[in-house]
Formats: structure tokens, C-alpha cells, sequence
């Protein structure tokens, strides 16, 4: 199948991104990462690598806004134009991130009394997608990624660690959206879970999705891989070789 | 430390439904607040944290148009309300309160009469505002209790034999018995049992969820801002030294004062 979109299209240019933390109770500063500069087009995949503490999970917080940058520049090239995510405007972020900029995370973050297939249907019904619609759909991906079918209309507040992972990413994955952030996603998944995890991301990454990920085991999703980035200090910079394969 | 200023809005093009311009307040020697500015995004949940004393309560008094500030300015983007609400009259004031602005105090006192009905108290609501029709005033009482999740078999009871939950039920649906624009909730769960405040909390993001209201919420206690809020204000004495996203403000943290309250939660 062609893709409809283009592949040379930038979605994301990072330049001299710098990130610390400042820890006024012990006067201290802990730098995070130092100077990182990347572009990601459309439809391209982006490992990032690193021994613990590198700042891999740091580095896609400060891209999701979740953290704040000390300096450089993350230039989204979002449908309405390019923007500056390191200091765009709060109500710019938050539409951004209902609309075009999705994060994968680990742990599901459940609500009291509001179903599984409700939470999964809720990012479809803030982009504007009609409630009926949504929940069809939201059932779909429930179904896909192995979650029971008793437990869809369930609170997940008391499903296991598995389940409410799966749960999670089929909230976080039901949009597709331009970029996508993941950190760590097959961590506590069943082999069928993965595999439909793996489906998903392939058919959204064939549709034009950007994605930066971190994972455990970056074997898992190595048949899409399409570049590196190692954060570890000192390490040889990767991200111009095309033929990184892991 | 924070080395960027943030830019101005570009994509989202709606004007704030709430702007408040440097508003200060002094109670004699004392400097209630202190500058603050605030803006809030129609639909958006704005959260204001900080300990006893920080001047939250009364910022969001000064919102509900109780208190007058003494320099500061605070208008609203709706139609027919115009200029610096601070300026308003006793009766305009009390007109647009009871219209377009709804609060939930934290001691229901402040905001019910505990010995009349539940749905009399609701319905109080209805009639400042010029409903006559008795069964009109009932049916949206009905219907403003229901929203609340309050238990429909109990709307003629007086809040004085309901329990806190089901206090703070009545008061909400008092205040969003005119559909507002504006929900301003002062502690709204503050005292609850841990299990109730859950439910208030679930009740007031889905009402958040389906009608889109505008809410300002101030509470000290940070789980309470953080399941509602989309962006946080944090106030010490008088001003604000922080704010931003709420999960920025929360996971990274760049006031020393903030750090502290963050360190401190449980």
C-alpha cells in the first residue's frame, strides 16, 4: 500500500535541547541531558537508548511539556503550523496533546467509577467524535489488544497490572496522532498483548505517526525501528547512520 | 531555574473566558494579595493550590464578586457583560452571581439554608433570577439535583439532616441550576470522608466532562487539584510564584516553594 502521506515531511526538529533539575531543598542542580539535536519526519521510528539515568524518560517528558526545558527549541510542525513546544503557550500544549501529540506510558491512570471502555472512548470524544462512534470503536480496540469482554463495561481501578495495561493502550492508542511518545509500553504485557501493541504502532507508523520510544527490551519492536539515539554521555552520536539495526 | 517565558497562544484562537488583572487586597497591615493575574480558557479547569493564609480563598471571594479588591480588574467574555465586574453595583453584582457564576464553599453553611429543603435551596437559585412557575422551579431543581447525583428520594429533606457529601451535593446543584459559565469551588471536598470526596470528585469531572464549565478550583490539598485541573496556580502569601500545565507543575516543579508542597504530599 502507498502511503498517503509524505515522507520527507518534518514532524518534529530538535535543537540544543538542555534539561536540569534544580533541587532548592539541597541547593543542587542535576543536569539531565545536555545540547540533544534531532529531526523526525512522518512516519519514522526513533529509539532512544541509554543506560538508566541517561535521561531517556526525562528527555520525552520535556517533548510532552511534562517537564520544562532550560534551553533549545523542540519545533513541532503540528497541521496549524510549526510551533515551539519548549515554550509554547499552555492552551496550545493542551490542544496539541488532545488532538496531535499522544504519550504512552506504563501505568494506566484509572478514574473511580468510570468504565474501561468509557476511558478508552474519551480521547476520540475530546477530538470531537460522536459518543456513540467512539465507544464502537473504543470496544473494538479492547477487544483487539485482549481485554475480556466482561470486563469492558467494568471499573478498571480493580483490574490487574496486565489488564490495566491494556486498558491504557488502547486509550492512548485509539487516536492516531502525529507524534507519539512512548515510554516503555510493553512493560507487564502478555505475548498476545504485545503482539497486537506491535500491530498497532506498525499500522500507525504506515499511516504517517512519528514515534520516539524506550523500551526494555528494544528487540520487541525492532522490525520497527528505523533510527537511534544513544543519551548516554560520551556515547557516538547515531542519529545521521541509516543502517542501525538492533 | 525556569529559563523560559512563555510565548502567547497561537493555535487556540477563543478568548479567556475569565481574565483577572493584578488584583490586590490588603486587610490592614495585611497583604491578602498581591498582584494576581489569572486567565482561564472557556471549558478549561484552572487549579489554585497553597497553604492557609496564601490568599486563594480570597482570590476566588474576589471572583464570586464578595469581596472588592482594592486595584485589579476581572471581566468575563460573555454576551451583555461588560468592562471591570469590580465596578458593578450591589444589585448588578448580585444579578451576574446569581445567573452566570456558581460556587461551592467549602462549609455548606456559607452556602445553603440548612433548614430549608434541599430542592427549596435549589430552587432559591431559580427564582433571584425570575422563575415563578412553581412547576417549572421544580422540575429544574429536579433536574439540577439529578446532575448532582443526589438521591431524588431526599430533595425535600433540609441539608441540616444530610451528611456532608450530600450537603455539598445540594450546593452544587444550586450553583449549576442556571447552567453558569463560571464554577468556582472553594475546598468543595475539603472534610469529606476520603470515600465521598472520591465520588464528589468523580461527580464534578463529569459534569466538567459533559457541560464543559469553566471551573476555578482552590483547595490545599493536591490530589484534590490534580484529578480536576487542567492547568495550576500556586499561591504564598498573597502571590503567585508559579504556574502551568498541572502535570508540569507537579512533576516539575520549579518554584522552591512548590518543590516543598510537592515533597509534602503523601
Amino acid at each position: 500500500m502507498t502511503p498517503q502521506f509524505n515522507r520527507d515531511a518534518p514532524v518534529l526538529d530538535v535543537r540544543g535541547l538542555t534539561k536540569g533539575f534544580t533541587m532548592h531543598h539541597l541547593g543542587t542542580q542535576m543536569a539531565a541531558f545536555d545540547d540533544i539535536s534531532f529531526q523526525l519526519r512522518a512516519g519514522e521510528f526513533l529509539l532512544l537508548k541509554g543506560r538508566n539515568g541517561a535521561g531517556k524518560s526525562t528527555l520525552l517528558r520535556t517533548l510532552y511539556r511534562s517537564y520544562l526545558a532550560d534551553s533549545g527549541q523542540i519545533l513541532f510542525h503540528s497541521t496549524h503550523g510549526v510551533i515551539d513546544l519548549a515554550r509554547a503557550a499552555d492552551v496550545d500544549v493542551s490542544f496539541l496533546r488532545k488532538t496531535e501529540i499522544g504519550f504512552v506510558t506504563q501505568f494506566l491512570t484509572a478514574r473511580p467509577r468510570v468504565s474501561a471502555e468509557a476511558l478508552v472512548a474519551e480521547p476520540l470524544r475530546l477530538s470531537g467524535v460522536a459518543a456513540d462512534d467512539a465507544l464502537e470503536q473504543a470496544r473494538h480496540w479492547l477487544y483487539a489488544f485482549g481485554v475480556k469482554r466482561t470486563l469492558w463495561a467494568a471499573y478498571p481501578t480493580t483490574f490487574s497490572g496486565g489488564e490495566q495495561q491494556k486498558v491504557n493502550l488502547a486509550r492512548a492508542l485509539i487516536l492516531p496522532q502525529r507524534l507519539l511518545l512512548l515510554d516503555e509500553p510493553t512493560a507487564s504485557l502478555d505475548v498476545s498483548a504485545r503482539a497486537a501493541l506491535i500491530d498497532r504502532l506498525a499500522e500507525l507508523k504506515a499511516n504517517g505517526t512519528a514515534m520516539i520510544g524506550v523500551f526494555h527490551h528494544p528487540g520487541d519492536v525492532a522490525q520497527l525501528i528505523d533510527r537511534e539515539i544513544d543519551l548516554t554521555p560520551d556515547a557516538k552520536a547515531q542519529e545521521e547512520r541509516e543502517d542501525v539495526v538492533v | 531555574m525556569t529559563a523560559m517565558t512563555m510565548d502567547a497562544p497561537r493555535f487556540v484562537e477563543t478568548k479567556p473566558l475569565l481574565t483577572a488583572r493584578n488584583v490586590s487586597k490588603s486587610y490592614g497591615d495585611v497583604q491578602a494579595l498581591c498582584d494576581v493575574s489569572a486567565t482561564v480558557y472557556p471549558g478549561e479547569v484552572l487549579g489554585i493550590v497553597g497553604e492557609s493564609g496564601s490568599g486563594k480563598s480570597t482570590f476566588l471571594r474576589c471572583l464570586n464578586l464578595e469581596e472588592t479588591p482594592d486595584a485589579g480588574s476581572y471581566s468575563l467574555d460573555l454576551p451583555d457583560v461588560d468592562g471591570n465586574l469590580f465596578d458593578l453595583d450591589r444589585y448588578a453584582r448580585r444579578m451576574l452571581c446569581a445567573t452566570r457564576i456558581g460556587i461551592v464553599y467549602q462549609n455548606p453553611h456559607l452556602g445553603l439554608l440548612m433548614n430549608h429543603s434541599s430542592s427549596g435551596n435549589v430552587a432559591e437559585r431559580l427564582l433571584v433570577a425570575g422563575e415563578r412557575r412553581f412547576e417549572v422551579l421544580r422540575e429544574k431543581a429536579r433536574n439540577a439535583l439529578n446532575a448532582s447525583e443526589f438521591p431524588l428520594d431526599r430533595m425535600d429533606a433540609p441539608p441540616i439532616e444530610l451528611s456532608g457529601g450530600m450537603q455539598q451535593r445540594v450546593q452544587l446543584a444550586k450553583a449549576i441550576a442556571l447552567e453558569p459559565a463560571l464554577l468556582l469551588l472553594d475546598e468543595p471536598t475539603t472534610g469529606l470522608d476520603v470515600s465521598v470526596q472520591a465520588l464528589v470528585l468523580d461527580t464534578l469531572k463529569r459534569l466538567q466532562q459533559e457541560r464543559r464549565i469553566t471551573m476555578v478550583i482552590v483547595s490545599h490539598d493536591l490530589g484534590v487539584i490534580r484529578t480536576l485541573s487542567d492547568r495550576v496556580m500556586v499561591m504564598r502569601r498573597g502571590a503567585v510564584v508559579e504556574q502551568g500545565l498541572a502535570d508540569q507543575v507537579f512533576q516539575d516543579p520549579q518554584h522552591e516553594y512548590t518543590q516543598q508542597l510537592v515533597h509534602a504530599k503523601l
